[in-house]
């Protein structure tokens, strides 16, 4: 059971986790960010690895992830940072990035490079759950790493049950069809979607991402799931000048209000 | 050994779907029902009988007297030229249209290069009274503006990317963007063999009537219907996976692709994907690719917009590994002059992705007794600014 599973089952507030792109707005902030995110009260984080092309973004973190590569970060470079990062972040990590990168890594050095760094999950939107059940899930397992999967109000009930059987670790439950950064409209069809999901009573806990920014939209995904994830309103004030004295009020405010 | 896709997406190692879930329930609709579709009699009668009265195929297979004299061998020209629109991309796009409509769907999405995708959806939107939406680079926009105002004139509403190398890539991301933002109403028409399954594979079927219209008009012409040769430029590769599509299993005709090496393959300026690239994913599909050693894609460069591509389909890069076919890269400067020279000896004007083709024809050798088709995918009006500009005309 790794960090991650733990915190699912310990926690009984909503769980907030916070995802920002390795490499911006500076090359070596990696940690940094890491470190004030979690004593600013984050429950866990999504460190993203840039892809020249991510389809599924919206402006924001396509900004981030293109301004990462041309500070020169790549995988090699980023599992380098986080060699320390056991010394310095103590809640669950999760690694999110397009497939390509990593095959060009290699998948089973991508497992273990992200196992002996102390990464507990890995969230890959463009990795089929045919390929992953065939050919990766034996590695992901090996080296002990959750995979995570995402699941839209299109998504057919079958496809969730396969997923949450593939899944170790939670279910990334868009809020609606749409790439990232869009506010999230809670109109009765998403909360019919929503309360559709928790009915199902699947065996991993689920967590509302994609246009959850504020302390509303965190609370509205708590009342149907454990928590939410924040990323492009998160990622928008790492472009201040002092972006890590504005962590903990980011925090506060979603939380909080 | 087969060519073409397995029941799981595949063409050998290449193909699948590599796509977030935002897009699953799309593509998986398409995947579901794009055979029984193209396979209702009601559907082909109304492909054929659109190709037939309103693209105004069959397109000519017109043997270059002049060339031929010039090269040694009886070269045959695939006039995908003269179809309604000035290239290819038609008989892929009315194929889809009549798709989109089965499948109940109003939207009509389109990425485009040269601008010839982008028009030939406008196009047939247009036919069709469906809204139509074309994602094209700002740079293309700049560099293919008469298309730009064509599409517009149909009604297209045409979004510059201003993203990336803000080409063809960019409008292609730009395009799957939108697909996930509306997954209930749209059709994303991929004007190329890639993008994922089932899209190298439908796409190159509704491409495939070039070849087949080509082995009956060489029989016709020559008394048989396998060439010795058959050439065609490769961007994605659509015009070369219809103008192959018949003669994959006919080992007497030899492949030939042609990419583009823009000012040299190994100068940094180039789209010579098999040259240059690696396997990985791009656009939903596994394939080869120009990247970096990071798995980042490397922006491309060709002269010629409709090739300016870092990736080749599916199907291609599997032809290429298992060595069916060759490929091989012409320069931007070998294109223009082939350009030229067509213009000159035959009176055509090829549009300069064509041309690409066309300038393989001077590094082949010839006993005198071949038989060559080069599938000439489009026409050069599109191109005459870029000519005219690079000759001092």
């Amino acid at each position: 059971m790794n960090r991650l599973n733990q915190l699912f089952d310990t926690k009984k507030e909503p769980i907030l986790s916070i995802y920002f792109t390795a490499g911006y707005p500076e090359l070596n902030a990696t940690l940094d960010i890491a470190e004030a995110l979690e004593k600013a009260g984050a429950d866990f984080l999504e460190i993203g690895f840039p892809y020249s092309d991510p389809v599924a973004d919206g402006p924001v973190i396509q900004e981030s992830s293109q301004r990462a590569l041309n500070n020169g970060m790549t995988l090699n470079v980023l599992f380098d940072q986080l060699k320390d990062l056991r010394k310095r972040v103590s809640i669950p990590v999760l690694l999110m990035g397009y497939v390509n990168p990593v095959l060009q890594y290699g998948v089973e050095r991508f497992c273990a490079a992200a196992a002996e760094a102390g990464v507990d999950g890995v969230i890959v939107p463009d990795l089929p759950m045919y390929e992953y059940e065939e050919l990766y899930r034996d590695c992901f397992g090996k080296h002990g790493l959750s995979n995570v999967f995402l699941v839209t109000p299109q998504t057919a009930e079958a496809r969730i049950r396969k997923i949450d059987e593939l899944t170790n670790g939670f279910i990334y439950l868009l809020s609606s069809s749409a790439t990232t950064g869009k506010n999230l409209d809670v109109s009765v069809t998403t909360e019919s979607y929503f309360s559709r999901i928790r009915d199902m009573e699947l065996k991993n806990p689920a967590m509302i991402g994609f246009g959850i920014s504020d302390h509303r939209s965190f609370q509205k995904a708590a009342q149907y799931t454990r928590g939410a994830i924040v990323g492009s309103a998160f990622v928008k004030i790492l472009g201040a000048s002092d972006y890590l004295a504005n962590i903990p009020a980011f925090i506060r405010s979603i939380k909080e209000g | 050994m087969s060519y073409h896709v397995n029941e799981k997406g595949y063409y050998g190692d290449f193909g699948g779907a590599y796509i977030p879930e935002m897009l699953y329930p799309n593509v998986e609709e398409l995947r579901s029902k794009y055979l029984e579709i193209i396979r209702e009699p009601g559907f082909t009668a109304e492909f054929e009988a659109l190709l037939r009265d309103y693209v105004g195929r069959p397109s000519p297979l017109f043997l270059a007297g002049r060339l031929s004299e010039k090269y040694g061998a009886a070269i045959y020209l695939k006039r995908e030229d003269l179809n309604h629109t000035g290239a290819h991309k038609i008989n892929n796009t009315i194929g889809q249209i009549l798709v989109a409509e089965r499948l109940g769907k109003k939207r009509i999405i389109a990425e485009t290069g040269a601008g010839q995708h982008g028009v030939a959806t406008a196009t047939v939107c247009a036919l069709k009274g469906l809204e139509c939406v074309v994602y094209m680079g700002e740079v293309d926009i700049e560099r293919q503006a008469p298309n730009v105002a064509r599409m517009k004139m149909m009604g297209a509403t045409v979004i510059p990317a201003t993203s990336g190398s803000k080409t063809l890539k960019d409008a292609t991301n730009e395009a799957m963007r939108d697909w996930i933002n509306n997954p209930e109403n749209t059709h994303y028409i991929i004007g190329s063999v890639v993008g994922p399954h089932p899209y190298p594979d439908m796409v190159a079927r509704f491409q495939s009537v070039i070849s087949e219209e080509t082995r009956w008009q060489l029989k016709e012409k020559t008394g048989s219907e396998s060439p010795d040769y058959v050439l065609a430029c490769v961007g994605g590769g659509s015009n070369a996976a219809g103008m192959f599509y018949h003669f994959l299993d006919d080992p007497k005709a030899k492949l030939v692709a042609v990419e583009a090496a823009g000012k040299g393959v190994h100068s940094g300026e180039s789209a010579a994907t098999t040259a240059l690239g690696k396997e990985g994913v791009l656009h939903g599909s596994r394939s080869i690719l120009m990247q970096t050693e990071d798995g980042q894609v490397v922006e491309p460069y060709s002269i010629s917009a409709g090739l300016d591509y870092p990736g080749i389909g599916p199907q291609h890069a599997h032809l290429f590994k298992v060595k069916r076919a060759e490929y091989v890269s012409a320069t931007d400067d070998d294109a223009m002059r082939a350009g030229l020279l067509l213009a000159r000896l035959e009176g055509i004007i090829p549009a300069i992705e064509s041309a690409h083709a066309l300038a393989h024809l001077d590094r082949m050798t010839f006993t005198g007794n071949e038989t060559v088709v080069v599938c000439l995918s489009g026409r050069g009006d599109k191109d005459l600014a870029t000519y005219m500009k690079f000759f001092g005309l």
